[in-house]
Protein backbone atom coordinates (compact mmCIF):
# COMPACT_ATOMS: atom_id res chain seq x y z
CA UNK A 1 0.00 0.00 0.00
CA UNK A 2 0.95 3.44 -1.11
CA UNK A 3 -0.09 6.67 0.99
CA UNK A 4 1.20 10.13 -0.02
CA UNK A 5 4.23 11.30 2.66
CA UNK A 6 5.43 14.69 3.15
CA UNK A 7 8.74 15.96 4.93
CA UNK A 8 11.81 14.58 2.64
CA UNK A 9 11.73 17.35 -0.08
CA UNK A 10 15.04 19.23 1.66
CA UNK A 11 16.56 15.66 2.52
CA UNK A 12 16.02 14.62 -1.32
CA UNK A 13 17.17 18.21 -2.65
CA UNK A 14 20.27 17.94 -0.20
CA UNK A 15 20.84 14.18 -1.32
CA UNK A 16 21.18 15.18 -4.76
CA UNK A 17 23.37 17.70 -4.26
CA UNK A 18 25.57 15.32 -2.30
CA UNK A 19 25.38 12.77 -5.19
CA UNK A 20 26.87 15.23 -7.43
CA UNK A 21 29.37 16.24 -5.21
CA UNK A 22 30.35 12.62 -4.55
CA UNK A 23 30.19 12.00 -8.57
CA UNK A 24 32.48 14.87 -9.06
CA UNK A 25 34.80 13.53 -6.62
CA UNK A 26 38.06 15.29 -5.66
CA UNK A 27 38.32 18.17 -7.42
CA UNK A 28 42.24 18.64 -7.65
CA UNK A 29 41.21 15.92 -10.68
CA UNK A 30 40.62 16.78 -13.78
CA UNK A 31 36.76 15.86 -14.56
CA UNK A 32 36.28 12.66 -17.03
CA UNK A 33 35.60 13.53 -20.28
CA UNK A 34 32.46 11.92 -22.84
CA UNK A 35 34.70 11.41 -25.02
CA UNK A 36 37.47 10.02 -23.30
CA UNK A 37 34.87 7.69 -21.71
CA UNK A 38 33.76 6.65 -25.23
CA UNK A 39 37.54 5.64 -26.61
CA UNK A 40 38.98 4.34 -23.07
CA UNK A 41 36.03 3.03 -21.66
CA UNK A 42 34.62 1.56 -24.88
CA UNK A 43 32.91 -1.78 -23.51
CA UNK A 44 31.48 -0.48 -20.83
CA UNK A 45 30.30 2.05 -22.84
CA UNK A 46 28.80 -0.97 -25.21
CA UNK A 47 27.06 -2.92 -22.97
CA UNK A 48 24.98 0.11 -21.68
CA UNK A 49 24.14 0.78 -25.41
CA UNK A 50 23.10 -2.97 -25.12
CA UNK A 51 20.94 -3.75 -22.44
CA UNK A 52 19.37 0.33 -22.81
CA UNK A 53 18.46 -1.26 -26.10
CA UNK A 54 19.35 2.14 -27.89
CA UNK A 55 22.17 2.44 -29.98
CA UNK A 56 24.08 6.10 -28.94
CA UNK A 57 27.75 6.03 -28.09
CA UNK A 58 27.72 9.65 -26.39
CA UNK A 59 24.66 9.50 -24.79
CA UNK A 60 25.73 5.94 -23.33
CA UNK A 61 28.51 7.57 -22.11
CA UNK A 62 26.48 10.42 -20.74
CA UNK A 63 24.75 7.86 -18.61
CA UNK A 64 27.92 5.82 -17.59
CA UNK A 65 29.46 8.96 -16.29
CA UNK A 66 25.94 10.59 -14.87
CA UNK A 67 25.83 6.81 -12.80
CA UNK A 68 28.60 6.83 -11.33
CA UNK A 69 29.82 3.89 -13.43
CA UNK A 70 27.14 2.16 -11.74
CA UNK A 71 26.10 0.15 -15.46
CA UNK A 72 22.28 -0.97 -14.31
CA UNK A 73 21.88 2.80 -13.46
CA UNK A 74 23.17 3.80 -16.84
CA UNK A 75 21.47 1.51 -18.94
CA UNK A 76 18.00 2.46 -17.05
CA UNK A 77 18.99 6.17 -17.34
CA UNK A 78 19.14 5.47 -21.21
CA UNK A 79 16.20 3.76 -21.41
CA UNK A 80 14.26 6.64 -19.46
CA UNK A 81 15.64 8.66 -22.19
CA UNK A 82 14.47 6.68 -25.46
CA UNK A 83 11.02 7.04 -23.99
CA UNK A 84 11.38 10.75 -24.91
CA UNK A 85 11.86 10.27 -28.72
CA UNK A 86 9.73 9.73 -31.48
CA UNK A 87 10.47 6.36 -33.31
CA UNK A 88 10.86 7.46 -37.24
CA UNK A 89 10.78 3.79 -38.84
CA UNK A 90 12.45 0.60 -39.13
CA UNK A 91 15.63 -0.27 -40.42
CA UNK A 92 16.00 -2.59 -43.15
CA UNK A 93 17.27 -5.97 -41.57
CA UNK A 94 21.33 -4.96 -41.55
CA UNK A 95 23.35 -7.62 -43.35
CA UNK A 96 26.26 -9.11 -41.15
CA UNK A 97 27.32 -11.41 -44.40
CA UNK A 98 28.53 -7.78 -45.47
CA UNK A 99 29.70 -7.01 -42.08
CA UNK A 100 33.36 -4.87 -42.05
CA UNK A 101 35.17 -7.10 -39.89
CA UNK A 102 36.98 -6.41 -36.29
CA UNK A 103 37.39 -9.68 -35.08
CA UNK A 104 36.16 -13.17 -36.39
CA UNK A 105 37.16 -16.45 -35.20
CA UNK A 106 35.48 -20.35 -35.42
CA UNK A 107 36.27 -22.73 -32.85
CA UNK A 108 34.83 -25.25 -35.83
CA UNK A 109 36.91 -24.62 -39.07
CA UNK A 110 40.35 -23.73 -38.73
CA UNK A 111 41.19 -22.73 -42.10
CA UNK A 112 37.51 -21.10 -43.01
CA UNK A 113 37.68 -18.51 -46.33
CA UNK A 114 38.76 -15.40 -44.81
CA UNK A 115 40.10 -16.64 -41.84
CA UNK A 116 40.55 -16.42 -37.89
CA UNK A 117 41.02 -12.71 -37.34
CA UNK A 118 41.68 -12.53 -33.92
CA UNK A 119 41.69 -8.35 -33.87
CA UNK A 120 41.62 -6.38 -30.16
CA UNK A 121 40.75 -9.23 -28.09
CA UNK A 122 41.68 -10.37 -24.64
CA UNK A 123 41.66 -13.81 -24.88
CA UNK A 124 45.51 -15.30 -24.66
CA UNK A 125 46.53 -12.44 -22.29
CA UNK A 126 47.47 -13.70 -18.90
CA UNK A 127 44.86 -11.33 -17.24
CA UNK A 128 48.01 -10.10 -15.03
CA UNK A 129 47.66 -6.40 -13.75
CA UNK A 130 49.63 -4.22 -16.04
CA UNK A 131 51.40 -1.74 -13.87
CA UNK A 132 52.45 0.20 -17.18
CA UNK A 133 49.35 1.54 -17.30
CA UNK A 134 49.75 3.03 -13.91
CA UNK A 135 50.90 5.74 -15.74
CA UNK A 136 50.24 7.61 -19.11
CA UNK A 137 53.31 5.08 -20.92
CA UNK A 138 53.29 5.40 -24.87
CA UNK A 139 51.05 3.04 -26.68
CA UNK A 140 52.38 1.60 -29.92
CA UNK A 141 51.01 1.50 -33.13
CA UNK A 142 48.93 -1.39 -34.46
CA UNK A 143 51.08 -3.53 -36.90
CA UNK A 144 49.63 -3.80 -40.11
CA UNK A 145 49.27 -6.83 -42.85
CA UNK A 146 47.73 -6.25 -46.57
CA UNK A 147 44.49 -7.34 -46.86
CA UNK A 148 43.23 -10.42 -48.14
CA UNK A 149 40.38 -9.22 -50.16
CA UNK A 150 37.50 -11.87 -50.61
CA UNK A 151 34.23 -12.45 -48.76
CA UNK A 152 34.14 -13.11 -44.90
CA UNK A 153 31.23 -16.13 -45.46
CA UNK A 154 29.75 -16.69 -42.61
CA UNK A 155 30.20 -20.58 -41.25
CA UNK A 156 26.99 -21.58 -41.48
CA UNK A 157 26.80 -21.13 -44.85
CA UNK A 158 30.01 -23.39 -45.16
CA UNK A 159 27.86 -26.29 -43.34
CA UNK A 160 24.04 -25.26 -44.93
CA UNK A 161 26.18 -26.60 -48.40
CA UNK A 162 26.05 -30.07 -47.08
CA UNK A 163 23.00 -29.40 -45.59
CA UNK A 164 23.91 -30.57 -42.73
CA UNK A 165 22.94 -27.75 -40.53
CA UNK A 166 19.39 -26.03 -40.20
CA UNK A 167 18.42 -22.78 -42.22
CA UNK A 168 18.57 -19.32 -41.11
CA UNK A 169 15.30 -18.79 -39.02
CA UNK A 170 12.02 -18.51 -40.69
CA UNK A 171 8.69 -17.46 -39.06
CA UNK A 172 5.31 -17.89 -40.43
CA UNK A 173 4.77 -15.96 -44.02
CA UNK A 174 3.39 -12.56 -43.55
CA UNK A 175 4.60 -11.93 -40.02
CA UNK A 176 5.67 -8.55 -38.99
CA UNK A 177 8.62 -8.86 -36.43
CA UNK A 178 6.95 -8.60 -32.86
CA UNK A 179 8.48 -5.49 -31.03
CA UNK A 180 8.33 -5.38 -26.90
CA UNK A 181 8.70 -2.05 -26.47
CA UNK A 182 5.14 -1.61 -28.36
CA UNK A 183 3.33 -4.67 -27.28
CA UNK A 184 2.60 -6.20 -23.63
CA UNK A 185 4.06 -9.67 -23.87
CA UNK A 186 2.11 -12.32 -24.46
CA UNK A 187 3.75 -16.22 -23.80
CA UNK A 188 4.42 -18.51 -25.76
CA UNK A 189 6.57 -16.00 -27.53
CA UNK A 190 7.91 -16.18 -31.66
CA UNK A 191 11.54 -16.53 -31.90
CA UNK A 192 11.92 -13.15 -33.24
CA UNK A 193 10.50 -11.72 -29.66
CA UNK A 194 12.90 -13.88 -27.66
CA UNK A 195 15.93 -12.55 -29.69
CA UNK A 196 14.60 -8.73 -28.86
CA UNK A 197 14.34 -9.90 -25.35
CA UNK A 198 17.58 -11.05 -25.52
CA UNK A 199 19.54 -8.92 -27.14
CA UNK A 200 18.55 -6.22 -24.54
CA UNK A 201 19.33 -8.87 -21.61
CA UNK A 202 21.02 -8.95 -18.45
CA UNK A 203 24.55 -9.96 -19.46
CA UNK A 204 24.91 -11.57 -16.13
CA UNK A 205 21.73 -12.95 -16.57
CA UNK A 206 22.03 -14.33 -19.35
CA UNK A 207 25.64 -15.73 -19.24
CA UNK A 208 24.63 -17.49 -15.65
CA UNK A 209 21.71 -19.38 -17.79
CA UNK A 210 23.79 -20.00 -20.98
CA UNK A 211 26.58 -21.57 -18.17
CA UNK A 212 23.88 -23.91 -16.64
CA UNK A 213 23.39 -25.34 -20.03
CA UNK A 214 26.78 -26.11 -20.65
CA UNK A 215 26.59 -27.91 -16.68
CA UNK A 216 24.06 -29.94 -17.46
CA UNK A 217 20.61 -28.03 -16.81
CA UNK A 218 19.60 -28.21 -20.85
CA UNK A 219 22.61 -29.83 -22.66
CA UNK A 220 22.95 -28.57 -26.12
CA UNK A 221 26.34 -29.94 -27.26
CA UNK A 222 27.47 -26.04 -28.15
CA UNK A 223 30.53 -25.30 -30.76
CA UNK A 224 30.78 -21.63 -32.17
CA UNK A 225 30.61 -21.36 -35.58
CA UNK A 226 31.73 -18.42 -35.50
CA UNK A 227 32.07 -15.10 -33.53
CA UNK A 228 31.99 -12.18 -35.67
CA UNK A 229 32.52 -8.12 -34.54
CA UNK A 230 32.10 -5.39 -37.17
CA UNK A 231 30.51 -2.48 -38.77
CA UNK A 232 27.20 -2.95 -40.31
CA UNK A 233 25.45 -0.32 -42.53
CA UNK A 234 21.68 0.92 -41.51
CA UNK A 235 19.81 1.62 -44.09
CA UNK A 236 16.15 2.99 -43.99
CA UNK A 237 13.49 3.80 -46.35
CA UNK A 238 12.42 7.24 -47.07
CA UNK A 239 9.14 7.28 -48.48
CA UNK A 240 9.45 10.73 -49.66
CA UNK A 241 12.09 9.20 -52.25
CA UNK A 242 10.67 5.80 -52.86
CA UNK A 243 14.19 4.10 -51.96
CA UNK A 244 16.58 3.35 -48.83
CA UNK A 245 19.30 5.19 -47.79
CA UNK A 246 22.54 4.56 -45.48
CA UNK A 247 22.45 6.31 -42.02
CA UNK A 248 25.32 5.01 -41.43
CA UNK A 249 27.43 2.26 -39.43
CA UNK A 250 27.07 0.72 -36.17
CA UNK A 251 29.13 -1.86 -34.27
CA UNK A 252 27.45 -5.09 -33.73
CA UNK A 253 28.70 -8.66 -32.56
CA UNK A 254 27.30 -11.63 -33.90
CA UNK A 255 27.83 -15.57 -32.45
CA UNK A 256 26.47 -18.53 -34.30
CA UNK A 257 26.69 -21.58 -32.11
CA UNK A 258 26.26 -24.90 -33.74
CA UNK A 259 24.75 -28.00 -31.51
CA UNK A 260 24.04 -31.44 -31.76
CA UNK A 261 21.77 -32.93 -33.84
CA UNK A 262 18.20 -32.92 -34.27
CA UNK A 263 16.18 -35.61 -36.61
CA UNK A 264 13.19 -37.74 -37.04
CA UNK A 265 11.85 -39.91 -39.59
CA UNK A 266 10.88 -37.13 -41.63
CA UNK A 267 14.07 -35.03 -41.60
CA UNK A 268 17.82 -36.06 -41.62
CA UNK A 269 19.97 -35.51 -38.82
CA UNK A 270 21.62 -32.53 -38.77
CA UNK A 271 22.97 -29.55 -36.42
CA UNK A 272 20.99 -27.14 -35.02
CA UNK A 273 21.33 -23.47 -34.10
CA UNK A 274 21.74 -20.76 -31.42
CA UNK A 275 21.92 -17.15 -33.11
CA UNK A 276 23.20 -14.16 -30.87
CA UNK A 277 23.31 -10.07 -32.09
CA UNK A 278 24.64 -7.62 -29.78
CA UNK A 279 25.21 -4.04 -30.35
CA UNK A 280 28.84 -3.44 -29.98
CA UNK A 281 31.55 -5.53 -28.96
CA UNK A 282 29.96 -7.99 -26.77
CA UNK A 283 31.52 -11.23 -27.57
CA UNK A 284 30.31 -12.73 -23.75
CA UNK A 285 26.57 -11.39 -24.31
CA UNK A 286 26.43 -12.40 -27.84
CA UNK A 287 27.79 -16.57 -27.39
CA UNK A 288 25.53 -16.48 -23.74
CA UNK A 289 22.34 -14.95 -26.39
CA UNK A 290 23.37 -17.66 -28.86
CA UNK A 291 23.10 -20.37 -26.15
CA UNK A 292 20.00 -19.73 -24.61
CA UNK A 293 18.42 -18.97 -28.09
CA UNK A 294 19.12 -22.40 -29.23
CA UNK A 295 17.95 -24.15 -25.22
CA UNK A 296 14.59 -21.58 -25.60
CA UNK A 297 14.13 -23.43 -28.60
CA UNK A 298 13.06 -26.63 -26.85
CA UNK A 299 9.64 -27.03 -27.76
CA UNK A 300 10.48 -26.72 -31.09
CA UNK A 301 12.42 -29.92 -31.41
CA UNK A 302 10.12 -31.83 -29.04
CA UNK A 303 12.75 -32.00 -26.21
CA UNK A 304 11.69 -32.40 -22.74
CA UNK A 305 12.21 -28.99 -20.54
CA UNK A 306 13.38 -30.11 -17.76
CA UNK A 307 15.51 -26.83 -16.95
CA UNK A 308 14.78 -23.44 -16.04
CA UNK A 309 17.02 -22.19 -18.96
CA UNK A 310 14.51 -23.46 -21.39
CA UNK A 311 11.84 -21.86 -19.55
CA UNK A 312 10.63 -19.26 -21.69
CA UNK A 313 8.65 -17.15 -19.39
CA UNK A 314 11.20 -17.35 -16.59
CA UNK A 315 14.01 -16.97 -18.68
CA UNK A 316 12.40 -13.88 -20.81
CA UNK A 317 10.21 -12.36 -17.98
CA UNK A 318 13.44 -11.55 -15.72
CA UNK A 319 16.36 -10.94 -17.93
CA UNK A 320 15.42 -7.65 -18.25
CA UNK A 321 17.69 -5.64 -15.44
CA UNK A 322 15.64 -2.61 -15.53
CA UNK A 323 12.55 -4.17 -14.63
CA UNK A 324 14.41 -6.22 -12.42
CA UNK A 325 15.77 -3.61 -10.69
CA UNK A 326 13.02 -1.87 -10.37
CA UNK A 327 11.09 -3.97 -8.81
CA UNK A 328 13.75 -5.08 -6.26
CA UNK A 329 14.96 -1.55 -5.16
CA UNK A 330 11.47 -0.39 -4.46
CA UNK A 331 11.39 -2.48 -1.95
CA UNK A 332 13.75 0.06 -0.11
CA UNK A 333 11.01 2.85 -0.09
CA UNK A 334 8.56 3.63 2.34
CA UNK A 335 6.52 1.01 3.41
CA UNK A 336 5.93 2.10 6.58
CA UNK A 337 1.38 1.48 6.52
CA UNK A 338 2.41 -1.64 5.01
CA UNK A 339 4.84 -2.67 7.25
CA UNK A 340 2.31 -1.21 10.60
CA UNK A 341 -0.53 -3.36 9.25
CA UNK A 342 1.52 -6.87 9.32
CA UNK A 343 2.82 -5.73 13.24
CA UNK A 344 -0.45 -5.15 14.07
CA UNK A 345 -1.24 -8.57 12.31
CA UNK A 346 1.77 -10.73 14.27
CA UNK A 347 0.73 -8.91 17.56
CA UNK A 348 -2.90 -10.27 16.98
CA UNK A 349 -1.41 -13.32 16.49
CA UNK A 350 0.81 -13.49 19.00
CA UNK A 351 -1.44 -12.50 21.07
CA UNK A 352 -4.16 -15.33 20.13
CA UNK A 353 -1.33 -17.59 20.41
CA UNK A 354 -0.48 -16.64 23.65
CA UNK A 355 -4.11 -16.38 25.65
CA UNK A 356 -4.03 -20.55 23.51
CA UNK A 357 -1.17 -21.23 25.29
CA UNK A 358 -2.18 -20.09 28.53
CA UNK A 359 -5.29 -22.15 28.30
CA UNK A 360 -3.80 -25.20 27.09
CA UNK A 361 -1.84 -24.58 30.24
CA UNK A 362 -4.54 -23.95 32.84
CA UNK A 363 -6.65 -27.19 30.94
CA UNK A 364 -3.41 -29.35 31.40
CA UNK A 365 -3.18 -28.29 35.56
CA UNK A 366 -7.11 -29.00 35.69
CA UNK A 367 -6.89 -32.45 34.13
CA UNK A 368 -3.80 -32.92 36.06
CA UNK A 369 -5.76 -32.01 39.01
CA UNK A 370 -8.73 -34.12 38.35
CA UNK B 1 10.86 5.05 -71.72
CA UNK B 2 13.42 2.66 -70.92
CA UNK B 3 16.53 5.21 -71.55
CA UNK B 4 14.28 7.60 -69.44
CA UNK B 5 13.82 4.90 -66.67
CA UNK B 6 17.01 4.25 -67.01
CA UNK B 7 18.66 7.59 -66.56
CA UNK B 8 15.94 8.29 -63.70
CA UNK B 9 17.50 4.92 -61.77
CA UNK B 10 21.06 6.47 -62.42
CA UNK B 11 20.24 9.48 -60.52
CA UNK B 12 18.29 7.65 -57.75
CA UNK B 13 21.32 5.66 -57.35
CA UNK B 14 23.92 8.54 -56.94
CA UNK B 15 21.54 10.48 -54.78
CA UNK B 16 20.96 7.20 -52.45
CA UNK B 17 25.22 7.27 -52.64
CA UNK B 18 25.72 10.70 -52.23
CA UNK B 19 22.87 10.77 -49.22
CA UNK B 20 24.65 7.86 -47.74
CA UNK B 21 28.01 9.50 -47.86
CA UNK B 22 26.69 12.97 -46.06
CA UNK B 23 25.17 10.63 -43.38
CA UNK B 24 28.94 9.35 -42.54
CA UNK B 25 30.13 13.37 -42.58
CA UNK B 26 32.14 15.05 -40.11
CA UNK B 27 30.61 18.01 -38.58
CA UNK B 28 33.65 19.66 -39.73
CA UNK B 29 33.42 18.19 -43.03
CA UNK B 30 29.62 19.81 -43.79
CA UNK B 31 30.54 23.22 -42.42
CA UNK B 32 34.05 23.28 -44.58
CA UNK B 33 31.77 21.97 -47.83
CA UNK B 34 29.06 24.94 -46.85
CA UNK B 35 31.64 27.67 -46.64
CA UNK B 36 32.59 26.18 -50.24
CA UNK B 37 29.16 26.89 -51.86
CA UNK B 38 28.99 29.81 -53.64
CA UNK B 39 26.66 31.86 -54.23
CA UNK B 40 24.62 31.14 -50.96
CA UNK B 41 21.34 29.52 -51.77
CA UNK B 42 18.02 30.38 -49.87
CA UNK B 43 16.96 27.91 -47.64
CA UNK B 44 13.72 27.50 -45.97
CA UNK B 45 12.90 24.57 -43.32
CA UNK B 46 10.41 21.94 -44.17
CA UNK B 47 10.82 19.82 -41.38
CA UNK B 48 12.92 19.52 -38.29
CA UNK B 49 16.03 19.23 -38.08
CA UNK B 50 14.62 16.65 -35.36
CA UNK B 51 16.17 13.61 -33.05
CA UNK B 52 14.21 10.52 -32.63
CA UNK B 53 14.54 6.83 -32.82
CA UNK B 54 14.87 3.99 -35.62
CA UNK B 55 14.15 0.39 -34.92
CA UNK B 56 17.27 -1.60 -36.11
CA UNK B 57 16.24 -4.89 -37.58
CA UNK B 58 18.33 -7.83 -37.91
CA UNK B 59 17.85 -11.17 -39.34
CA UNK B 60 17.24 -14.72 -37.79
CA UNK B 61 20.14 -16.95 -37.53
CA UNK B 62 21.82 -13.83 -39.84
CA UNK B 63 19.31 -14.48 -42.90
CA UNK B 64 16.17 -15.18 -41.97
CA UNK B 65 13.05 -13.55 -41.06
CA UNK B 66 13.51 -10.12 -39.39
CA UNK B 67 13.71 -9.14 -35.71
CA UNK B 68 14.00 -5.95 -33.79
CA UNK B 69 17.34 -5.74 -32.32
CA UNK B 70 16.99 -2.55 -30.37
CA UNK B 71 16.82 1.18 -31.48
CA UNK B 72 19.22 3.91 -32.68
CA UNK B 73 19.27 7.62 -32.34
CA UNK B 74 18.76 9.58 -35.91
CA UNK B 75 18.77 13.34 -36.55
CA UNK B 76 16.56 14.27 -39.75
CA UNK B 77 15.80 17.45 -41.42
CA UNK B 78 14.24 18.53 -44.96
CA UNK B 79 14.77 21.70 -46.28
CA UNK B 80 13.50 23.51 -49.44
CA UNK B 81 15.62 25.77 -51.84
CA UNK B 82 14.22 29.08 -53.29
CA UNK B 83 14.11 27.40 -56.47
CA UNK B 84 11.42 24.76 -55.04
CA UNK B 85 14.17 21.79 -54.61
CA UNK B 86 13.77 19.78 -51.50
CA UNK B 87 16.21 17.70 -49.87
CA UNK B 88 16.27 15.25 -47.16
CA UNK B 89 19.17 14.64 -44.55
CA UNK B 90 19.34 11.72 -42.09
CA UNK B 91 22.13 10.45 -40.22
CA UNK B 92 22.83 8.39 -36.94
CA UNK B 93 23.30 10.17 -33.44
CA UNK B 94 22.22 13.49 -32.20
CA UNK B 95 23.99 16.25 -34.41
CA UNK B 96 20.50 17.89 -35.47
CA UNK B 97 22.74 20.59 -37.38
CA UNK B 98 24.70 17.87 -39.20
CA UNK B 99 21.47 16.54 -40.65
CA UNK B 100 20.30 20.18 -41.55
CA UNK B 101 23.35 20.53 -43.92
CA UNK B 102 23.28 17.11 -44.75
CA UNK B 103 19.69 17.82 -45.89
CA UNK B 104 21.00 21.37 -47.59
CA UNK B 105 23.68 19.67 -49.91
CA UNK B 106 21.02 16.89 -50.83
CA UNK B 107 18.64 20.08 -52.07
CA UNK B 108 21.67 21.56 -53.62
CA UNK B 109 23.30 18.27 -55.76
CA UNK B 110 19.53 18.56 -57.46
CA UNK B 111 21.39 21.87 -58.81
CA UNK B 112 23.01 21.65 -62.11
CA UNK B 113 25.20 25.14 -60.55
CA UNK B 114 26.09 23.32 -57.20
CA UNK B 115 26.10 19.71 -58.34
CA UNK B 116 30.39 19.67 -58.88
CA UNK B 117 30.77 21.24 -55.20
CA UNK B 118 28.64 18.45 -53.93
CA UNK B 119 30.31 16.11 -55.54
CA UNK B 120 33.73 17.16 -54.92
CA UNK B 121 32.65 17.34 -51.02
CA UNK B 122 31.16 13.60 -51.15
CA UNK B 123 34.16 12.26 -52.62
CA UNK B 124 36.44 14.08 -50.32
CA UNK B 125 34.43 12.21 -47.78
CA UNK B 126 34.31 8.52 -49.47
CA UNK B 127 38.37 9.12 -49.67
CA UNK B 128 38.57 9.58 -46.00
CA UNK B 129 36.28 6.53 -45.24
CA UNK B 130 38.36 4.36 -47.40
CA UNK B 131 41.80 5.30 -46.11
CA UNK B 132 40.04 4.93 -41.92
CA UNK B 133 38.39 1.35 -43.78
CA UNK B 134 41.91 0.10 -45.03
CA UNK B 135 43.53 1.28 -42.45
CA UNK B 136 41.09 -1.03 -39.56
CA UNK B 137 41.20 -4.00 -42.34
CA UNK B 138 45.09 -3.84 -42.35
CA UNK B 139 45.13 -3.84 -38.66
CA UNK B 140 42.73 -6.70 -38.18
CA UNK B 141 44.54 -8.45 -40.99
CA UNK B 142 48.12 -8.56 -39.16
CA UNK B 143 45.97 -10.43 -36.51
CA UNK B 144 45.48 -13.25 -38.63
CA UNK B 145 46.58 -16.43 -37.34
CA UNK B 146 48.87 -18.56 -39.86
CA UNK B 147 48.28 -22.03 -38.57
CA UNK B 148 51.34 -24.62 -39.37
CA UNK B 149 51.41 -28.04 -38.63
CA UNK B 150 53.87 -29.39 -36.19
CA UNK B 151 55.57 -32.45 -37.92
CA UNK B 152 55.82 -35.33 -35.68
CA UNK B 153 59.13 -37.30 -36.19
CA UNK B 154 59.44 -40.92 -35.82
CA UNK B 155 62.39 -41.29 -33.69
Amino acid sequence: MYVAVKGGEAAIANAHQLLADRRRGDRSLPAISIDQIVAQLGLAVDRVMAEASLYDRELAALAVRQARGDMIEAIFILRAYRTTLPRFGMSVPVDTAAMKIERRVSATYKDLPGGQLLGPTFDYTHRLLDPSLLTDEPVAEPLRRPVDEGSMMRVSDILSGEGLIEGDGQMPQDHVPGDLTREPLEFPLNRDLRLQALARGDEGFLLALAYSTQRGYARTHPFVGEVRIGTVEVEMDIPELGFAVSLGRIQVTECQMVNQFQGSTKTPPQFTRGYGLVFGQSERKAMAMSLVDRALRAKEFGEDIVAPAQDEEFVISHSDNVQATGFVEHLKLPHYVDFQAELDLVRRMRAEYETRAEAEKTGTMREAAE
Amino acid sequence: MDAIREKRDASADQRKRTMGLLARATAAELQAGWQAVEPKPEVHPVRGPETGLIMVRGRVGGGGDAFNLGEATVSRAAVRLASGEVGHGQLLGNDREKARLAAIFDALQQRPEHRQTVLRMVEAIEGRIEVEDRLQAEQTAATRVDFFTMVRGDN
